[in-house]
């Protein structure tokens, strides 16, 4: 077992990816920083924390971007957001077998705030030309950061989401919401309402993550090799038809639970028979568990 | 501006459209064209009732209505920040949105948005910056956080960002600052059914805002870096 | 921020260095060191970048040792540092240089 929630970007990648096959483009050496950390006394990182390069999966050809956490938060800035937006750009003209993005961001890097709201946009817009142009995009999240903000929303834009019970997937972080709202709104500091709330075994209940597996970087490696082949049997699917089937499932999400005011709440109106207990499961066994109990 | 005279202005041939609370939606007329309006008011958060509800607007039109225009009129604070939306998926919700957008313009929309009061973080991100074109009012306010919560947060001392702010576009708040850096295609004063319609008739031709925000000084980096990823040899 | 520079001399080239080595991550009390070879003239050139300001000295020393314990040349050692402990400046430089000199992969 390696933990792909310990591990940095490059570790992630180096696991994930068939050995030696990870080519990087625009790499460290090119020096390509932030313009803009330097004037606020904050330190670059040659990379501006991603690497996006061409690799293989079990001999599929891929393209890969994975954010590394450990620098500012994986935060997205000008040219962070420029080189995950140029790699899915790369995808429509080199058109490998699928792209997948290992997610580990706060959203916005708020040092160069503008620029990166706009870079976000710029990279929802390019996710969805990937997936229309019948490339499959799948995400992976179990980082220490989790996935939020900006990302948080490119993430469900994709075609799947593998995250471990460790990740967390949403869109303002639970320390934004307590920050702006209150305590009383969202505890960040209670620990089990966060990971019922925003991590992986909830994601995976809802629908939200296609895939659940353990922190393990081969266990990701997995997950991401079967949804790219199954992927490419049917192929992304953005038409009026599949969006109108997303929505009829989004509305009954609203109205079966939308009353609720906790995960627990949730998970018994899905029949799980001891919902409180599902926390301290292993995968192996909460897979069992909620087995034909997911949205 | 309020949204009744905006709309007046915007569509001096008339429009029908139907307010529900902070919501609003329906058809204006501008030149001869009609124009489906999606948009929001009070600077409204944006939640997952909210952001469904949009989306729904958004496939009704793409339905019923193959090519017709669509004005997003979103004014917004930002995102809804709520410990039970969190719970319910909220970025999914938003994401959803985004989705429905970008199919209504891959299915021969023109997707427009104008940004008449607020557009803050992700509840601009998954409206106005997904249409083909975003323009704004010269008073209206886009920013991401004001400057005393980002002093705040990043710990950079407050007169520092405020100095800086004065020379870079890059995370002061400001409709200027996001022309400069291409999310903004034009600010539209004056004759507002003018640039409404000057707007419809524009080509589209894909993300051009990396190209503009190069052009105008304000992302010197963007444009550059993008292509050197999708290009340079592996 | 303050940028400082130190240069080495009497070291020896490794024979087929890798392209580059990078090590670490550029977070709170940690560092990223980036090797490369360089055609210096016999010269190991490290460049640093920190957030700590007035620690001149304390780099000096650290990197005397290092140099002491990898004696290289023509060599150039880049750094971006939010004030990592000198017990780290030392274990990340010796993981890159033993990673670039052809010893263990980090």
């Amino acid at each position: 077992m390696s933990s792909y929630y310990e591990d940095s970007a490059r570790g992630r990648l180096d696991g994930l990816l068939d050995p030696g096959s990870l080519i990087e483009i625009v790499p460290p050496t090119e020096r390509m920083v932030s313009p803009h950390l330097r004037q606020l006394d904050t330190p670059a990182a040659f990379d501006d924390g991603i690497v996006v390069g061409e690799g293989r999966l079990a001999g599929r050809r891929v393209l890969v971007a994975a954010q590394e956490g450990g620098f500012m938060g994986g935060a997205v800035g000008e040219v962070h957001g420029a080189k995950l937006t140029g790699l899915l750009e790369r995808a429509l003209d080199t058109r490998p077998d699928g792209v997948l993005l290992l997610v580990e961001s706060g959203g916005v890097r708020l040092h160069e705030a503008n620029a990166g709201l706009i870079a976000v946009s710029e990279v929802m817009r390019a996710v969805l030309a990937v997936r229309a142009a019948g490339i499959p995009v799948i995400v992976l999240d179990g980082g220490t950061f989790g996935c939020f903000g900006g990302m948080g929303i490119v993430s469900r834009l994709c075609d799947a989401v593998v995250m471990s019970e460790e990740g967390r997937l949403g869109l303002s972080g639970p320390e934004v919401i307590e920050t702006t709202m209150g305590v009383e709104e969202f505890d960040s500091r209670d620990r089990a309402l966060v990971w019922r709330t925003v991590g992986g075994k909830h994601r995976y209940l809802l629908g939200e993550a296609a895939t659940l597996v353990e922190d393990d970087v081969a266990a990701f490696r997995a997950a991401a090799l079967a949804l790219l082949d199954q992927l490419s049997d049917r192929g992304p699917d953005l038409s009026l038809a599949a969006l109108e089937a997303e929505h009829a499932v989004l509305g009954s999400r609203l109205e079966r639970f939308g009353g609720c005011r906790d995960a627990l709440d949730i998970w018994e109106k899905l029949g799980v028979e001891e919902p409180e207990k599902l926390p301290i499961l292993d995968t192996a066994s909460f897979l069992a568990t909620v087995r034909d109990r997911r949205v | 501006m309020d949204v009744t005279t905006l709309l007046d202005r915007l569509f001096p041939d008339g429009h029908d459209i139907a307010a529900d609370g902070v919501y609003f939606d329906g058809i204006g007329r501008v030149f001869g064209t009609e124009v489906a309006v999606i948009g929001t008011v009070d600077n409204t958060p944006i939640g997952i009732e909210l952001a469904f509800r949009m989306a729904g607007a958004v496939l009704e039109v793409v339905r019923r209505h193959p090519g017709r225009p669509i004005l997003l009129l979103v004014d917004t604070q930002g995102q809804r920040l709520s410990h039970r939306d969190e719970l319910l998926g909220i970025n999914g919700y938003m994401a959803h949105l985004a989705k429905c957008i970008d199919l209504a313009r891959r299915n021969g929309h023109r997707v427009l948005g104008l940004v008449y009061g607020q557009a803050v973080s992700g509840g601009f991100l998954a409206t106005s910056l997904l249409a083909d074109r975003c323009y704004a009012l010269p008073d209206a306010e886009i920013r991401v956080m004001n400057l005393p919560a980002m002093a705040r947060v990043t710990k950079i001392p407050l007169e520092r960002l405020t100095e800086l702010s004065a020379s870079s576009p890059v995370f002061a708040p400001g409709v200027e600052n996001y022309r400069r850096m291409g999310a903004i295609a034009a600010l539209w004063q004056g004759d507002l059914a003018a640039c409404l319609a000057e707007a419809l008739a524009a080509p589209t031709d894909g993300d051009s805002r990396r190209a503009l925000g190069e052009e105008r000084g304000g992302r010197q980096l963007a444009r550059k870096v993008a292509d050197r990823v999708r290009h340079d040899a592996a | 921020m303050e940028t400082l520079s130190f240069e080495y001399r009497g070291g020896r080239s490794v024979a087929s260095p890798p392209p580059s080595v990078l090590v670490g991550v550029v977070g709170s009390g940690n560092l990223e060191v980036l090797v490369e070879p360089a055609p210096l003239g016999g010269i190991c050139r490290v460049e640093i970048q920190t957030a700590a300001v007035g620690f001149g000295t304390t780099w000096q020393a650290v990197l005397d040792d290092v140099f002491a314990r990898h004696p290289l040349a023509d060599v150039r050692i880049s750094i971006n540092d939010v004030g990592a402990t000198p017990a780290v400046v030392s274990l990340r430089l010796d993981q890159a240089l033993d990673a670039f000199a052809g010893g263990f992969q980090p």
